[in-house]
Order: C-alpha cells, then structure tokens, then sequence
C-alpha cells in the first residue's frame, strides 16, 4: 500500500518535473512570468483527447502533432504580445509585472475558448489502461508511460541544453541576459525560441496529463501553481532541481491524498511552498542571493 | 471645499435608493462593490506595483463568514469577525510573501483563492457535511446599498489620507526603487503588511456585505475567479495610482460585463480577456494618465502654434 503510493507518487512527480521544466525555460530565459501556462497544458489536453476519441489517434503519435502546435502558439504568442512589452519595459521588474497582467488576460481567453469548445466538466479518455505488475504492486500501463516520457523529454531536454551550441546559448542569455549580445547572441531571438520551446514542453505534458488524469477547462491555474512552485523549489532555471522538486511534490501529494484526504492535496502543496519561501527562497538548489 | 464637495456628493448618492426601481438599485449595488473593490486594491498594488491576484479569496472569505455566522450573533459583529479573519489570512500571507522579491507575492496571491475554496469545501464536506448555506438577514438591497457606499466612501478616505501622509510616500519609494527606500530608513516589509492587510479588510467586508444578496452561498459562487480579474482590469483601466482611478474605471467595466454576461454568456470570459490585454497595452497607466498626457500634447502644440 505505502509502496504503491510512492510509486504513483512519482509517476506524478515525474509529470509536475515535465511541466515546470517548459516554465522555467520560459521565465528563466524568456524572462517571463506565463500565469497562461497551466492553460496551455489543458489546450495539449484537450487536443489530444480529441485526436483519440474522434480520429483514434494515438496519443504518442498525438505528442507528434500537439508538441508543434503548441511550440508554434507559443511563438506566435511571444512575437506578437510579449516581445513588444520587452522592448516597451525600460527593466525587469516593469517587464514582470506587464507580463503577468498580459498573461493574466490570456489566461482567460484561453480559458473561455476551452470552455465554450468543450464546457465545464470533466473529461477524460481510457487509454492503456490495463495493470502491470512492478516489484509486488500493480499500477495502470498509461503512468509507467507518462513516467517514461517525462524521462526522455526531461533527458532530452538536459541534452540540448548541455551538448549542443543552441543550449549554450540558451544558458548564457539565462545566466545574463545583459552581456549575451556582446559575444554576438540576439536575445530577441533566443527568449522568443525558448518561450516558445516551453510551451512545445506544456503541449506535451497536456498529453502526457491526458493519457491518465481526468481534467476540466478550469483546472488552468491549479497546473500553473504547481509548474510556479516547483520551479521555485528547485531553483528558477534549474532543470535538475526541477526534477527533484517535482517528484518531492508529486510523492507528498500522493501521500496526503492516500493516507490524509484528497480535499487536502492542494493545502500540503501550499505548505510546501511556504516553507520554502520562509526558509530558501532562491529554491531548495539555487543559489543565494541574485 | 474638497470636503464640502465630497459630502454633498455622498449626500446625492446615499438618497438614489429613493428614486430608482430594483434593477438600477441593483446596478448600483454591483458598481459600489466592484468600485470598493478596485479602490482597495489600487490601495496597496497601485503604488507598490505588488500586483495581488487574490481579490476574490478575501471577498469570498467575507461572504462565507457571514452565511457561517449570521444566525449566531448581531450582524455589526459578524461584520467585525469577517473584518478580523480577512486581517489574519492577509497577515499571514504578508509575513510569508512581502519580504522578499514581488514575484513571489503574485505568485501566492495567485493560487490563494483556490487553495481557500478548497479548504472550505474539505471542511464543510467533512466537518459540517453540508456543502452550501442560505443567508436569510432581514437586510434589503437598500441597506446594502448604503453599506457599501459607506464602505466605498471609507476607503477613497483612507487612500486620500495615504497619499498625503508620510506612508503613502514611503510606499511609492518602495515603487520606485525597493534599494532607495531602504537606504532612506523606510521599514519595507512593516509598510507593504500594514497597507496590504487594510487592503485585504476592506475587500473582506465587500464581500461581506454582498453576501445577503445572494440568499444561496457556497464556495464555488463566492470564490469565482472572475471577481479578481474584473478587480484587476478596472483598476488598471482607470488607473491604478489615481485616487478616482480604479472608480472610475469599474463604472463602464461593470455595465459592460452585465451586458456581455446578459447576451453574451458563454464568451464573456473572451471578451474580456483581449479587453484586458488591449488595456494592458494601450493605457499602461491607466486612462487618466493618458488623458494628462493627450491634454498635455494639445497644450504644447497651442503653445508652439
């Protein structure tokens, strides 16, 4: 009992870890706040259901047709809402704020389109739901996936950032936006790639979310939160702490809803994420003080 | 003068209830609300630019406590009580948040209503077991009426005494340039709390005294999103560093969304959304600033003329 609640909390850490990495991609290089972010992962959502129940296609070759929507909104979100604010915002804290209020407003356009296209309730979709046995406890066919794919984007992911002339400077425009373009880098163009590539991230984790998880229009801003606060703990552009922290949260949840009451689940990440604003605000590996 | 133009002002406004049928007094009443709601919030996010997204979870926490407790005490009691649970819960998240970077306040503002929906929910459906409450007051939409009149008038006061007083200059510092205002001996974090939580009482009891209207309350209706985004969207609209800004602003935006919400139903939420974002772009500062700038431009261009 108490393993197969680890288990499943991890697999759902492992989906948390997946969609704080889009996030931290976007505010740790794109330098912007996305509070839209948790509804693009409903749109992935939504999406993918759709290409399964009304054209039976499978979601894994869904992430091939989601991923690039989502890659492409993003950019086209970026270029025509969030670049002009950039350029407009004579500094960071200008560009936060101006960038959570637009966000803010897309959050309920995106939203409101959901709602309209599919209304309020809860939907879900049974894919590979058949039992698996690992080490003595079963667990569904569909979160050893979900897990498996969080792995190799979160892989993938780390390999494109460390091995490849893209992901160097992708991490020099995070770590100092200011002298980037005196080695020659655009950071226009770097911060809209890059916020676009977290939200190709956010598509995938809405699929990824689908296979396994019933979701509704309006749960937007419970996956926004969670992407926000584990990218805190584990350190804003920190992909590893990103993992970490995402698996804590996925393990405590799993554990409160098991063995406490589910109604409670969102109160322990709350928890969390006031104790580590009251004891390590830069995040459980950050560094100190920027 | 000013104040002598204030009053009679109120004066005229507090006798509508005499003249106007149901619907219009109803209009009133949701502009009041909204007014003192956005008034409360360019209150503290108006100089400080802490944008808080949290508007409805202290809104929804003054309702709630009024459908608990109003059959257990004198209604200026329960009034009291909501005002002090609004005070605790702004507390904490100030003690929690407001020391460090704003981003973080947003953040938590921004999840705080539904964590506070679902709190209550969890309670009610397993302590009390009973999920929703009727509140039968003997309060009729006039009383209401005056409540939140009264309410709104306190706090333009409140906002009026700030920005003369030395608090309200330290606050703007704190806008400008967090490093400035430290090195000038404001105590940061003392300041943003005492202003956030006033803010935070006052968007309590607007959510407090609407709550006989509703008759029926349970959490998802007192905690709808939409009241922190309207909050949010009229402030910025009027702007949020005028006194009269974020008043000024609820007016058109509420009767616009009765409007959207009447023919509309199923898209406001789009409309409103592009709404925001354009005003997000267009007015910065709200429209009161760009109306100084354009009278400003006119003037110039009569000068050079």
């Amino acid at each position: 009992m108490r393993f197969s609640a680890i288990l499943t909390g991890l697999v759902l850490g492992g989906t948390y870890a997946l969609i704080a990495m889009g996030l931290t991609l976007q505010y740790g290089v794109a330098r912007i706040m996305n509070l839209a972010y948790g509804d693009l992962i409903i749109a992935g959502s939504f999406c993918a259901m759709l290409l399964f129940t009304a054209m039976g296609i499978n979601p894994l070759i869904a992430l091939f047709i989601v991923v690039p929507l989502g890659f492409a909104l993003s950019w086209l979100v970026y270029a025509l809402m969030l670049q002009p604010l950039a350029r407009r915002s004579p500094n960071r804290d200008r560009l936060e704020g101006d960038s959570i209020l637009a966000t803010f407003g897309l959050l309920f356009v995106i939203q409101g389109v959901a709602l309209v296209l599919f209304g309020a309730n809860y939907q879900s979709y049974s894919f590979l739901a058949v039992p698996i046995d690992v080490l003595g406890t079963t667990i569904a066919a569909n979160r050893l996936l979900a897990f498996a794919l969080a792995v190799l984007f979160g892989v993938g992911l780390w390999l494109l950032l460390t091995r490849t002339r893209f992901g160097t400077v992708i991490r020099a425009v995070a770590a100092n936006p200011g002298s980037a373009p005196l080695v020659g880098i655009n950071v226009d163009h770097v911060a809209r790639l890059a916020f676009a590539l977290g939200g190709g991230l956010a598509a995938a984790g809405g699929v990824v979310v689908s296979m396994y998880l019933t979701f509704s229009a309006t749960m937007g801003v419970i996956f926004t939160m969670k992407a926000l606060i584990v990218v805190i703990m584990g350190g804003v552009g920190n992909l590893l702490g990103a993992l970490a922290a995402g698996l804590i949260l996925g393990v405590v949840e799993t554990l409160v809803s098991s063995f406490i009451d589910p109604g409670l689940t969102l109160a322990a990440t709350y928890l969390i994420f006031l104790a580590v604003l009251v004891v390590r605000p830069q995040g459980l590996f950050g560094k100190a003080a920027r | 003068m000013i104040l002598l133009v204030s009053l009679l002002a109120l004066a005229a406004l507090a006798a509508v209830p005499f003249f106007v049928g149901a619907y219009p007094l109803g209009l009133g009443i949701g502009i009041l609300g909204y007014g003192a709601l956005a008034t409360a919030w360019a209150l503290f996010s108006g100089p400080t630019r802490y944008i808080s997204l949290a508007t409805v979870a202290f809104f929804g926490i003054g309702a709630y406590t009024v459908a608990v407790l109003a059959d257990l005490m004198p209604y200026p009691l329960v009034l009291l009580c909501a005002a002090l649970i609004g005070l605790v819960v702004a507390l904490l998240v100030g003690l929690a948040t407001l020391r460090l970077a704003g981003i973080y306040f947003v953040i938590f503002t921004f999840g705080l209503a539904e964590l506070v929906r679902q709190l209550v929910t969890y309670y009610e459906v397993n302590v009390t077991r009973t999920l929703g409450r009727y509140v039968f007051l003997p309060i009729g939409p006039e009383h209401i009426y005056w409540q939140l009149l009264g309410l709104l008038a306190v706090t333009l006061a409140l906002a009026f005494w700030i920005s003369r007083a030395k608090i309200g200059l330290a606050l703007r510092v704190i806008g400008d340039d967090p490093v400035v205002a430290s090195h000038l001996g404001v105590r940061i974090t003392r300041t943003k709390l005492a202003l956030f939580s006033l803010s935070a009482v006052a968007m309590t009891l607007a959510g407090a005294i609407q709550a006989p209207r509703w008759t029926y309350i349970e959490p998802s209706i007192v905690f709808n999103p939409t009241v922190s985004f309207l909050t949010v969207i009229m402030a910025l609209l009027g702007g949020p560093n005028r006194l009269f800004g974020p008043l000024l602003g609820a007016v058109p935006l509420f009767l616009l969304f009765e409007w959207l919400s009447a023919n509309f139903p199923n898209h406001y939420s789009i409309i409103l959304g592009l709404l925001f974002i354009a005003i997000v772009f267009l007015l910065p500062n709200g429209v009161l600033a760009a109306w100084d700038k354009f009278a400003a431009r006119l003037k110039n261009k009569e000068a050079s003329a």
